[in-house]
């Protein structure tokens, strides 16, 4: 019992005495930032009403067309959609109409030339002339969402003009 | 003059290995400012011991700064308690010495103190001790460089600041917060899609953040020190570019919501976004004057993207860049006297500096992919992101361009720098 009530005034003293205070403050800034883990679920909506997903495979639509056939290529500098899209944006616009539930989402993109944030406002460009064009054939805006990933998800790496003409697109894709 | 102070004065390659960070950083320094102090940090005493050579640290931020020339004297480490013998300093051309101790503390922590004296005038200067544990004696040493900067230049230091930066590596992008030499490098966020546009929030706690993790552009308000975030732009379209205004109570954003992208003010707890302007233009980086009164942005109205303000209310927009075609990114020194952004001319995005009284504008850079510049604190310094050889790397330069130096990842890119506030 003594030993113990010795261990504890000995341990209070020891508390009780730290280290000097430096003469000058030094506040010790905690720059442990606990890492986040990749999320991978779909951020809900913000203005969104409940909208239940919509599984294509579980459709009796007709399947959309392949990956080779849901890109529209832009010139530099451009956002107009060339004659040679048009049936590409059109078959589209049928498959989208062709059913009420269903969601397209248009990625813009552009090369990788310029800055990050204006470069995200061109691909904006691009996604909304495809959605424009869309529209145009009679599909709703409330199934059309236009978005830009600007330069950062790149189709093809490299720096020539080749690479570029790869890159500055919009994509279509169903959700 | 010695051989060593020739040898040291153009170019200082020190390479600072750390446990904790992922990338690991050598910092290059290139260039002569037009007034730099003559300096000698001696070793401190009993640093050869300690986990940190706490004297190279001090070295590499003066150096960094542009404003010091370190001078190299052999001899053994001086401490701050022994009177140095002066004349040995005067001779090799130094203006003032900085000595120092490093001691371990019984409860394992490190003791550093250290003295600054005027060489020329035979005084001392003060200085300062840190009790501090082994992970804090990088930033025990910034805060002696702090002091020093301080005592000499009359303005207040940055070495005791963090950057926030992005790192692709393959296809794992992640988002760091580091000390502002770019050493002990934490990850906030790390993401399988691309992050951009960092912001530190004005008290330094939170960055906000664009992600594009769930396909499409978000702006997230992220907590440093708990890991939490906040999504505060998840509306229709594209949401990106935040950017806090002084007092941390409102975030400008650009936003597609209403058609094309447009500038867009959120409370920065979140809420309903409020227009700030209509134009049928693209509007983006919005950057608030360090007055809270105006509003810098970029605008292709004109035909082509340039540098615009208007007030915080969105009225009486007035263009701001009128050389080139190409003119982004813009960021504002804290006395409101400097604007520094990326002007493309003849296929180069270069970093420029522009007085704003006058409009005057300095090409400060020579290489050829620069973006996201950002200036530090103190306003006396910019870090902005470039191409080296191929690679991204981060680099820091003085506002005339004279003094850069080289912050660099050992693997994979880094882009997208925002400089975080002096700490409180």
């Amino acid at each position: 019992m003594k030993k113990l009530f010795f261990g504890f005034v000995v341990s209070l003293i020891l508390a009780g005495c730290g280290t000097s205070v430096p003469l000058s403050d030094v506040p010790v800034t905690d720059a442990t930032a606990k890492p986040v883990s990749t999320s991978g679920a779909p951020v809900p909506a913000a203005t969104s009403t409940g909208v239940a997903p919509v599984d294509l495979t579980q459709s009796t639509a007709p399947m959309a067309p392949g990956l080779e056939k849901r890109v529209v290529y832009f010139d530099y500098d451009s956002f107009v959609i060339k004659p040679e899209f048009q049936s590409l944006i059109a078959e589209h616009a049928r498959l989208i109409k062709a059913q009420a539930g269903r969601k397209a989402i248009i990625e813009g993109h552009t090369d990788e030339r310029g800055g990050r944030e204006y470069n995200l406002a061109l691909g904006q460009k691009r996604a909304e002339a495809v959605v424009g064009a869309l529209t145009v054939l009679g599909v709703s805006g409330a199934q059309l969402e236009a978005v830009s990933f600007g330069k950062e998800k790149p189709a093809a790496q490299g720096a020539d003009e080749a690479v570029y003409a790869k890159n500055r697109r919009a994509e279509i894709r169903y959700q | 003059m010695t051989r060593h102070f020739f040898a040291l004065c153009f170019s200082v390659f020190l390479f600072a290995a750390s446990g904790v960070s992922h990338a690991q950083f050598r910092v290059e320094v290139s260039g002569v400012g037009l007034t730099q102090v003559p300096i000698v940090i001696s070793a401190f005493k009993g640093e050869a011991g300690s986990p940190q050579k706490v004297s190279s640290i001090v070295q590499a931020d003066l150096e960094r700064s542009g404003q010091f020339r370190p001078v190299a004297v052999a001899g053994t480490a001086l401490d701050e308690v022994t009177l140095p013998n002066l004349s040995v300093f005067r001779q090799v051309g130094s203006d003032a010495l900085v000595v120092g101790s490093v001691t371990k503390l019984a409860d394992g922590r490190f003791d550093v103190r250290f003295r600054l004296w005027d060489v020329v005038k035979g005084q001392e200067l003060g200085g300062q001790s840190f009790a501090v544990s082994a992970s804090d004696l990088r930033l025990a040493a910034h805060r002696v460089a702090d002091f020093v900067y301080e005592k000499l230049t009359g303005d207040k230091g940055v070495f005791s600041t963090r950057i926030a930066y992005v790192t692709k590596v393959g296809q794992r992008f992640q988002l760091w917060v580091a000390d502002a030499d770019g050493e002990n490098a934490l990850p906030a966020l790390a993401s399988a899609e691309s992050i951009i546009s960092p912001a530190w929030s004005p008290d330094g706690n939170q960055l906000a953040y664009v992600s594009f993790e769930s396909r499409k552009p978000v702006v997230y308000v992220h907590n440093v020190s708990t890991g939490k975030r906040r999504l505060i732009a998840n509306f229709k379209g594209s949401n990106s570019a935040p950017a806090w205004s002084p007092d941390g109570k409102t975030i400008a954003v650009t936003l597609s919501l209403g058609g094309g992208s447009q500038l867009y003010l959120l409370n920065a707890e979140g809420g309903e976004p409020k227009r700030l302007m209509q134009s049928g233009s693209i509007d983006t980086e919005p950057v608030f004057s360090p007055d809270g009164q105006r509003i810098y942005f970029v605008s292709d109205r004109g035909g082509s993207p340039q540098i615009y303000r208007a007030s915080v209310s969105g009225q009486n927009a007035e263009r701001v860049t009128f050389t080139g075609t190409y003119n982004i990114s813009p960021t504002l020194s804290p006395d409101g006297r400097w604007m520094a952004y990326i002007s493309r001319a003849g296929g180069a995005f270069r970093l420029n500096v522009m007085e704003l009284d006058s409009g005057a504008v300095r090409v400060i850079s020579d290489t050829a992919a620069d973006e996201s510049p950002s200036f530090a604190p103190n306003g006396k310094l910019l870090v902005y992101a470039s191409q080296v050889q191929g690679r991204e790397a981060l680099m820091t330069s003085t506002l005339d361009g004279r003094v850069k130096a080289r912050l660099s990842g050992q693997s994979g890119d880094i882009r997208e720098p925002h400089w975080g506030p002096f700490s409180r």
